[in-house]
């Protein structure tokens, strides 16, 4: 049986898709075998960040109504034979996401990857809570600012009462994946730093995403920054959440801390 | 920015840190408040339910919370002739 996982933040822009794409393409670089979920029926772009986006023939809502069988819905990456695609509607409403056809779907999917990755609309409405509900483990997406932080902080408290593990009574296990992360600001004192998004969220850290203009440019080609740029920094990041993903004790190393005296004051002007 | 100004320029990540702390730790509360409200409500209305009947939808369980005291208000409607038929349900049933 797989694995669930849903990639969820509450607030917009901070970098569920990407996270997933990326996430999804890493797993499957190391041989597992995986399917990225978009939920967010109306708003859907998980296919154009994976560069599937004219392939879509049939989607997750046209499975749910019983209009095609799933394998039918799955695109397969062109390059990964283990990573697949199980696109979005893009014109149907989100009420066409009814519980019972999400479980059925989750479940056939279980059985047939390792990896099941999720990625949650914004906000949290049912969207999101249907995308989380039959997570194993949540991803929480959070960029360094004030807003993220505290939707991030409210998207942990529905991870504890609104999933099928916290309504049995588990404990959800939770990872925090900091992204756009800019050493350079944080080292002036203008971006929360890592410990302060830590000790406010207090959910373990599966990685610190540092910005980057690889990011932009792995989506403008429509590649996971993953396979986009291997050696990029982003890309080298999201392989370590990976391997923490599946179990390792990797410490995080905090971008920009191993800065030396003059690196901080040239360093600087960067940013 | 020369290195003078690193030492003079206000940093704005303790203020956001800051801000955080008291606001999370509002808003955690007030979410636990909600919960307990909701059972206060529900175990409320089966009591008084027991003995009459009432309208689920005229009953507003209200909770202010001070620094010294907190209140708990309870209003419930009823109905004019509020007794239970308790005969005639046993007949229903």
């Amino acid at each position: 049986m797989g694995k669930v996982i849903v990639v969820t933040s509450g607030k917009g822009g901070v970098g569920k898709t990407t996270s997933t794409a990326a996430l999804g393409a890493a797993l499957a670089q190391s041989g597992e075998k995986v399917v990225v979920v978009d939920f967010d029926v109306g708003l859907r772009n998980l296919d154009l960040v994976m560069g599937a986006e004219r392939r879509v023939v049939y989607d997750f809502v046209n499975v749910i109504q019983g209009e095609a069988k799933l394998p039918q819905a799955l695109i397969r990456d062109k390059r990964l034979e283990t990573l697949y695609l199980l696109p979005a509607s893009q014109t149907r409403d989100k009420d066409n996401l009814t519980p019972e056809g999400v479980e059925k779907v989750i479940a056939a999917l279980k059985r047939a990857f390792d990896w099941v990755i999720c990625d949650s609309p914004a906000g949290i409405e049912r969207g999101a809570t249907l995308a989380m509900r039959h997570a194993d483990v949540a991803i929480v997406v959070t960029n360094p600012e004030v807003s993220s932080v505290r939707d991030s902080d409210r998207i942990i408290g529905l991870l504890d009462s609104k999933t099928l593990k916290a309504e049995s009574g588990e404990r959800m296990e939770k990872h925090l994946l900091l992204t756009r992360y800019d050493p350079s600001r944080a080292d002036r004192g203008d971006m929360l730093k890592v410990d302060d998004v830590l000790e406010i969220l207090s959910i373990p850290l599966l990685g610190i995403i540092p910005e980057s203009m690889d990011v932009l440019r792995a989506s403008n080609l429509g590649s996971p920054v993953t396979l986009a740029d291997e050696r990029s920094a982003p890309a080298r990041a999201y392989f370590d959440a990976v391997r923490r993903l599946k179990g390792e004790a990797l410490p995080v190393a905090i971008p920009g801390e191993r800065r030396g005296f003059f690196g901080k004051i040239f360093g600087r002007k960067a940013a | 920015m020369n290195l003078f100004g690193l030492f003079s320029r206000n940093q704005s990540a303790p203020a956001a840190r800051e801000r955080l702390q008291v606001l999370l730790a509002h808003e955690r509360a007030s979410a636990g408040a909600s919960d307990l409200l909701a059972k206060l409500r529900d175990e409320i209305l089966r009591v008084i339910s027991k003995h009459m009947q009432i309208d689920q939808d005229k009953v507003s369980v209200r909770m202010d919370r001070g620094e010294q005291v907190s209140t708990l208000a309870v209003d419930v409607e009823i109905p004019f002739n509020p007794a239970k038929p308790t005969t005639s349900r046993k007949k229903a049933a």
